[in-house]
């Protein structure tokens, strides 16, 4: 029932893409084809949601007569599916309501309106896959709509490249995923999941599959080094497909790593344990010290994800280390780990770039540099974008920080692996884990403080005007998620059981019926954590201290100028920008990790020039691997250039030698 | 009954850290004064400059927002809270199993992230500089902290304060490498981050190296009294665990008996004294250190407390 109301949901979205190209420039279809996006997205989240609750949920399966003609559709909806399908729907939900304000800004709308929808249900399409030649062909409809939705405003300078990036670095991905789905189905060419669950490759197979899953769902998650197409590509779309991209795309990606891994593979060799979590940790490290180095806030956004992504990750690959020792327990809680982050990101990462968007839509500005005192201006969002930003820099009572606890807490179980490689690496992981937490802080500090506070740096930010309240429902509504799911973890921990249980066997003690809704994700005595408590002290502290002292001591306010040590300046450049709050970190960690310099040229005493500082930064992944690359195509496609300009004889006597060549081969090979 | 008595240490631990903080900052700073030949101010006069500046009205920017406004009051609150988690005299707190050393630290970082936004909020150079160092200290500092966290509750095989005091004052610990590493890192994170000589001088103002001083100078009034009284409590936190954690003794258990609380809270005072004397000793015998300094000292800070972790995670016996 729920999968058929899915598939249905996904048609929808297709025929509403399909009818958004009849409709072209036609009033009123942005109106609907938001709403139909809306009205699936909500059906898609009913159906998942009420799969994933139910108690002993069987799963559902369907074939249907499309596709290759030997082996038809195969779609499958189970414990995993329903609860990234949740993830997805919701994401999907929150944008469209978003898109029925901010599409009407919207200055291309025939580029947009067609692959909206068709992005969305290609992503919906995914998760319910279950044979290779569905998985790929929807994981290509997701690829293609998102690419094209990338290119909407492909004028802007740079978007074309990001565009290209993003094309290439796709079909790279979905190249290894056809690799890996063709090695998982072996010689006899079983497509469907089932076929492959029923006969997993050898150990050494196995291995080689890992690595292409690796980069093939790793590539558009966005691990370090393949993350170069992510933060260019996700802040060129609009701005609810760029929380699309980053809040609900990259978790497509994961579902496709952890279907492969955990469900299809068979039972994980220890040395996966190792590699998955120290790629995390790097990416989670890397991606917050981007992230902190930018100045468009919609990039930075972008990195963001690809620091949270890595955290993912680690949680994933510890819990594949877990597995591997057998330990299903500690397995559990590391997947739990990374399943409520995936949930938790896509909540606080829609919302950032909703609140992008809505600062964008106001000031046609993404440079920070630019912005500023907007709280003033834009009460609302400043209010949901903070409640985001304390929520990705996990940051107690919201939702980030109970995901990152427990991805500590899985962490603390690690000296029990035999292996000593991991005994090294996780403590060492933790440390990265620890070091991108609180990057993350001060990332977000950057990002809400130079955008929201202080004094307006351009006029455009001088005159904005607080957004509309379609998008403002969808930000204040994700906003009390992140709380609730920062207060109320148990519940959320509660419905990821089935997904465990599935993937793992075993799966946390249920939470619900503890005490005052504290989580307790082993023992009582070893951890526990209960963000209802401490949101309920915190304010009750708060509010006894106002009360006292309002009542007792003074509530006597008066505005004046700033004091800024008696030293106040009017013109808001003297202000703090974006590339100054980041310049210590830039300092202590961009110097390694960036080769970062920075150059002051003050000119010699009368001379009436302004000094200059230069900031040097180099991308080393970019510099290390892509650019060789890019190199070597352009020298290959030199060199092969001759062969476009041979006589006729020259052709001939290639076709000859080719001839005879392959001759020999098969000569030698029987 | 046992919960009527948890419920009453708990309420207790509360008035203590907010009682004896500014009497610690004044104990140190009078201590600080003797030790360079200085009469110095009373000791209760931290306790004095609350009650006038509560009693002064605010003086708001005019680009002052509502983060402005509403930061003091819940820095002090985060605060509060995760000083009354913390073990100061007796271990049976009712309400410690709400938060974990993680969840400690973690708090801590609330508060330090509005703050940090605070000091954004008028936009000021001054602000903004104290701001961004801040978060350059708290990037460090924070993950030495939770390499410290690692490491105790791999020796005690629990992430909550009361069973690791309780675990370490049991006779399977003794002394230990990864111990000794992790205390002298705490120590480090510990000054860096109450902003204590050599990383900031809580004493300076109008000098360009001050952190955290620059971040809080648009406050005034009872805004001020506020985060001065959260800094205060921070010093005694801070004292606190590792008090609870490195010098556990005399710390009453759960249901010992009024005179085990009486004894705990003697011990507690004792300890206090003791870390304050050293603290007054240390500032006054080191020299201030350049900001770009800092990164080294808690870069330093960070790999004690890695290689501390390392330790536990290898001579784990499975």
């Amino acid at each position: 029932m729920a999968l058929e109301a899915l598939l249905w949901c996904t048609a929808a979205l297709l025929g509403a893409g399909i009818g958004a190209l009849a409709m072209r420039r036609r009033a009123g279809a942005g109106v609907a084809v938001y709403g139909i996006s809306l009205g699936a997205a909500l059906v898609g989240l009913v159906a998942a949601g009420v799969s994933l609750l139910a108690p002993g949920f069987p799963g559902a399966a369907l074939t249907l007569p499309l596709g290759l003609p030997w082996l038809g559709a195969h779609f499958r909806l189970d414990a995993l599916s329903a609860f990234f399908l949740l993830v997805i729907n919701l994401g999907g939900v929150g944008a469209s309501l978003f898109g029925l304000g901010y599409g009407r800004h919207e200055e291309a709308p025939a580029r947009v309106l067609p692959f909206f929808p068709a992005f969305l249900g290609g992503m919906n399409l995914v998760l319910v896959a279950a044979d290779a030649f569905t998985f790929l062909f929807a994981w290509e409809l997701m690829s293609l709509s998102s690419w094209a939705l990338v290119m909407a405003h492909h004028r802007r300078p740079g978007n074309a490249a990001a565009g290209y990036l993003y094309l290439l670095m796709a079909s790279f991905g979905t190249l290894a995923l056809l690799l890996a789905f063709g090695l998982l189905a072996g010689p006899s060419g079983g497509y469907g999941f089932e076929a492959m669950r029923q006969a997993p490759p050898s150990a050494a197979l196995g291995g080689v599959v890992l690595v292409l899953a690796l980069i093939g769902a790793g590539s558009k998650a966005g691990l370090v080094p393949l993350h170069v197409w992510l933060p260019l590509a996700h802040p060129a779309a609009p701005s609810h497909v760029s929380a699309l991209m980053s809040g609900v795309m990259t978790k497509v990606a994961i579902y496709g790593f952890v279907r492969i891994v955990f469900d299809l593979l068979g039972p994980p060799a220890w040395w996966w344990g190792a590699v998955v979590p120290l790629l995390g940790g790097i990416t989670a490290a890397m991606g917050v010290l981007y992230a902190l180095m930018q100045s468009d806030l919609k990039r930075l956004l972008a990195y963001s994800t690809v620091e949270n992504v890595g955290i993912v990750f680690i949680g994933l690959g510890l819990a594949l280390a877990f597995e591997a020792n057998g330990m299903t327990g500690a397995a559990a809680l590391a997947l739990t780990a990374a399943l409520l982050h995936v949930f938790n990101h896509s909540l606080f990462k829609s919302l950032l770039f909703f609140g992008a968007g809505a600062v964008l839509g106001s000031t046609g500005e993404r440079d920070m540099e630019r912005l500023g005192g907007l709280i003033h201006r834009m009460p609302r969002t400043a209010f949901a974008f903070l409640i985001g930003s304390a929520a990705i820099s996990a940051l107690p009572p919201f939702n980030g920080f109970v995901s990152e606890w427990l991805t500590f807490q899985a962490i603390l179980l690690s000296p029990a692996l035999p292996q000593w490689l991991l005994k090294f690496l996780v403590p060492a992981v933790g440390a990265l884990l620890a070091l991108s937490a609180a990057l993350a802080a001060a990332c977000f500090v950057k990002a809400f403080g130079i955008t929201f506070l202080g004094r307006p740096r351009s006029e455009a930010a001088r005159d904005a005007v607080e957004t509309d309240p379609w998008s403002l429902a969808v930000m204040l509504g994700l906003a009390a998620l992140c709380l609730l799911a920062g207060i109320l973890p148990g519940y959320f921990i509660d419905a990821l059981a089935p997904v465990l249980q599935a993937l793992t066997g075993a799966s946390l003690p249920r939470q619900e019926q503890l005490d005052w809704l504290t989580i307790v994700p082993i023992a009582q005595s070893r951890s526990s954590y209960n963000g209802l408590l401490l949101f309920f002290f915190i304010a009750l502290a708060a509010g006894l201290a106002a009360e006292v002292i309002h009542r007792w001591a003074s509530a006597a306010a008066r505005r004046s100028a700033a004091w800024d040590c008696g030293f106040p300046d009017a013109s808001p450049a003297t202000q703090y920008s974006a590339g100054s709050f980041s310049q210590p970190i830039r300092r202590v960690f961009g110097s390694v990790v960036f080769r970062a310099r920075d150059e002051v040229q003050i000119p010699p005493p009368g001379d009436a020039r302004a000094a200059r500082l230069d900031v040097r930064m180099r991308d080393v992944p970019w510099e290390a691997l892509y650019a060789p690359l890019a190199r070597l195509v352009g020298f290959a496609a030199e060199q092969l250039n001759r062969l476009q300009f041979l006589t006729i004889r020259g052709y001939l006597t290639l076709v000859f030698g080719t001839l005879v060549a392959l001759l020999m081969v098969l000569a030698v090979w029987q | 009954m046992a919960v009527i008595l948890d419920a009453l240490v708990q309420f207790c631990q509360m008035a203590v850290v907010l009682a004896f903080a500014p009497l610690l900052a004044g104990y140190v700073r009078k201590l600080k004064a003797l030790l360079v030949g200085r009469r110095g101010p009373p000791l209760l006069q931290p306790y004095r400059d609350l009650l006038r500046l509560l009693r002064k009205e605010v003086v708001l920017a005019h680009s002052a927002s509502w983060v402005f406004r509403v930061t003091p009051y819940l820095v002090f609150a985060a605060t509060w809270v995760a000083a009354a988690l913390v073990p100061t005299f007796a271990t049976g707190l009712l309400f410690s199993y709400a938060a974990d050393m993680i969840a400690i630290v973690a708090l801590l970082g609330s508060a330090r992230f509005m703050l940090a936004l605070a000091g954004l909020d008028v936009g000021t150079s001054f602000g903004g500089i104290g701001s961004s160092r801040e978060m350059m200290i708290a990037s460090l500092a924070e993950p030495a902290m939770l390499m410290v966290v690692f490491t105790l509750s791999l020796l005690a095989g629990s992430t909550q304060l009361s069973s690791i005091a309780e675990a370490l004052q049991g006779p399977g610990i003794g002394l230990r490498v990864s111990l000794a590493l992790a205390l002298v890192a705490l120590v480090m994170v510990a000054i860096a981050e109450n902003a204590r000589i050599p990383v900031d001088n809580p004493a300076t103002h109008l000098e360009l190296t001050m952190v955290h001083e620059a971040m809080i100078l648009e406050y005034s009034g009872r805004h001020l009294a506020l985060i001065e009284a959260a800094s205060f409590v921070k010093l005694l936190l801070y004292v606190s665990v590792i008090g609870c954690v490195f010098a556990p003794w005399g710390i009453a258990a759960s249901g010992d008996g009024i005179a085990a609380y009486l004894a705990g809270l003697a011990a507690y005072v004792g300890k206090l004294a003791l870390a304050g004397f050293l603290l007054a000793v240390f500032e006054t015998a080191i020299a201030k250190m350049r900001v770009f300094r800092v990164s080294d000292f808690l870069g330093a800070a960070l790999m004690l407390g890695v290689l501390a972790a390392l330790l536990r995670f290898v001579s784990r016996v499975t």
